[in-house]
């Protein structure tokens, strides 16, 4: 899905800002969605624990909030990719209100390899995972800060669908889809929203698969784990 | 002794107060009658103020994330702007009804207004003042058939009933502008604002700021990269 954006002023201001945050150093030509992926000599993880602070997030199974459950799956997965010999930078390690141009902004001085921006809902099955629905466009060197990620969105589909197959391979039911979220819009890395949402309809299988179900939870991390070393593989390879 | 004139007067007295209250009475029950008469010519039925015809809906599916187009048949105004809040009014009553695919409260009345009016167009730089201009006035230069932006105004209790997630919050707005596009296919971009002002986001997640093009939320498109 394409979006027109909004004023050119604000466009023109944040080109800047956008410029600042953008990787530096690197070839245009070596950003561009068609080339090759260059081979990393480090390999950073942006983990996104969305909302927090006054924005609660949605209300889940059991009254637990949003930001709650992000926080806390954040951890555990930043507890798997360290183990996996990865640099893992997070927007949040506690309750505590983070706006969206933030966050990307923190992803952006990163230079993360990949950024998940996490999020939970008690809505729909299985994990929900969504990249920007900004057109792919080529790499600028001011690029607008609204959409920054248009020059990514081709690698955030990629991504995307590693972790589609790799969710997939571990049983877990994806769904597939592109959005336009607040934040993830203006990060400059390989962009994917992670909904996690019950595995089975709500009251048909009280056997597993909610979303406080400590099980199923450690199956999507891992699985999430998974696919990011995956990632950092196929990264590397010329 | 009462002398004769005084009962004379006494007794023309009597029959005037008696022939007053005879006529007041029968005022009284004139009035009554006529009361009784227009209410009578008052219209006991709602007129029909348009004829059914068949409506295509994107329903959505939390399920699966997906859109499907689905017929109803329900009357129709012929004004474009009436003809939109209804469509998509039927469309939040199905997801307001109980066993829902895409569960969210509140039904027709959550669409307070729908505002169609000539898409913005790409314009040299003197002529861009303004950002979107009524369709009777733009049509001298875009033409009667020109691509039209249409603003769906929310109630805010509409937003504050609504689930949040990126999932349920990205399928009710393209149902929107797929439905429009299905009924309307002049519609080709819909902003979307909640008590006439602009959120940043509907429940949370999807963002209300931009601009949504109609075109990209056809069935089989849309919800699916």
């Amino acid at each position: 899905m394409r979006w027109t954006s909004g004023s050119g002023g604000a466009i023109a201001f944040f080109s800047v800002v956008a410029a600042v945050f953008a990787p530096a150093g690197r070839d245009a030509a070596a950003q561009s969605p068609s080339a090759p992926p260059p081979p990393y000599s480090r390999y950073v993880v942006v983990l996104d624990a969305a909302h927090g602070g006054e924005d609660t997030g949605a209300r889940l199974e059991g009254g637990r909030l949003e930001k709650s459950f992000t926080l806390a799956f954040s951890v555990r997965l930043r507890s798997l990719l360290a183990a996996r010999g990865m640099q893992v930078t997070t927007t949040r390690e506690q309750d505590a209100s983070v706006d969206a141009d933030r966050r990307a902004a923190i992803a952006n001085h990163a230079r993360a390899q990949a950024c998940l921006s996490l999020h939970a809902s008690q809505s729909g099955l299985g994990v929900h995972l969504y990249i920007s629905s900004l057109a792919p466009a080529s790499t600028l060197r001011f690029a607008p800060w609204k959409t920054a990620q248009a020059a990514w969105v081709t690698r955030s589909l990629a991504l995307a669908g590693l972790l589609n197959s790799t969710l997939q391979h571990n049983n877990v039911p994806v769904i597939l889809g592109r959005t336009a979220l607040p934040g993830i819009d203006s990060m400059t890395c390989p962009t994917v929203a992670v909904e996690i949402a019950p595995e089975n309809a709500t009251g048909k299988d009280a056997s597993g698969g909610k979303l406080d179900d400590p099980d199923y939870q450690a199956h999507v991390a891992e699985a999430l784990a998974a696919a990011l070393l995956e990632w950092r593989t196929e990264a590397r390879q010329p | 002794m009462i002398p004769r004139y005084q009962k004379i007067l006494f007794v023309i007295l009597l029959a005037a107060s008696l022939a007053m209250g005879g006529v007041l009475w029968y005022l009284l029950d004139r009035a009554h009658q006529r009361l009784l008469t227009g209410q009578d010519s008052a219209p006991t039925r709602a007129p029909q103020v348009a004829p059914a015809e068949q409506a295509t809906l994107l329903v959505a599916n939390d399920a699966d994330g997906s859109l499907v187009a689905q017929v109803q048949s329900l009357p129709l105004p012929a004004d474009p702007g009436a003809r939109a809040r209804a469509v998509l009014g039927k469309l939040l009553d199905l997801y307001a009804a109980e066993g829902s695919t895409h569960p969210v409260q509140g039904g027709a009345v959550s669409i307070a207004q729908v505002f169609l009016l000539a898409a913005p167009e790409s314009k040299p730089a003197a002529s861009q003042g303004a950002q979107v201009r009524p369709v009777a006035a733009s049509r001298a230069s875009s033409g009667a058939n020109g691509p039209l932006l249409a603003v769906v105004n929310f109630t805010s209790n509409f937003a504050a009933g609504h689930p949040s997630g990126i999932e349920t919050e990205t399928l009710t707005l393209l149902s929107i502008c797929g439905t429009l596009r299905a009924n309307l296919p002049r519609v080709a971009e819909v902003r979307f604002l909640i008590d006439g002002q602009q959120h940043p986001t509907l429940a949370g997640h999807a963002d209300l700021t931009r601009t949504y093009l109609t075109a990209e939320a056809a069935p089989g498109e849309g919800a699916k990269p």
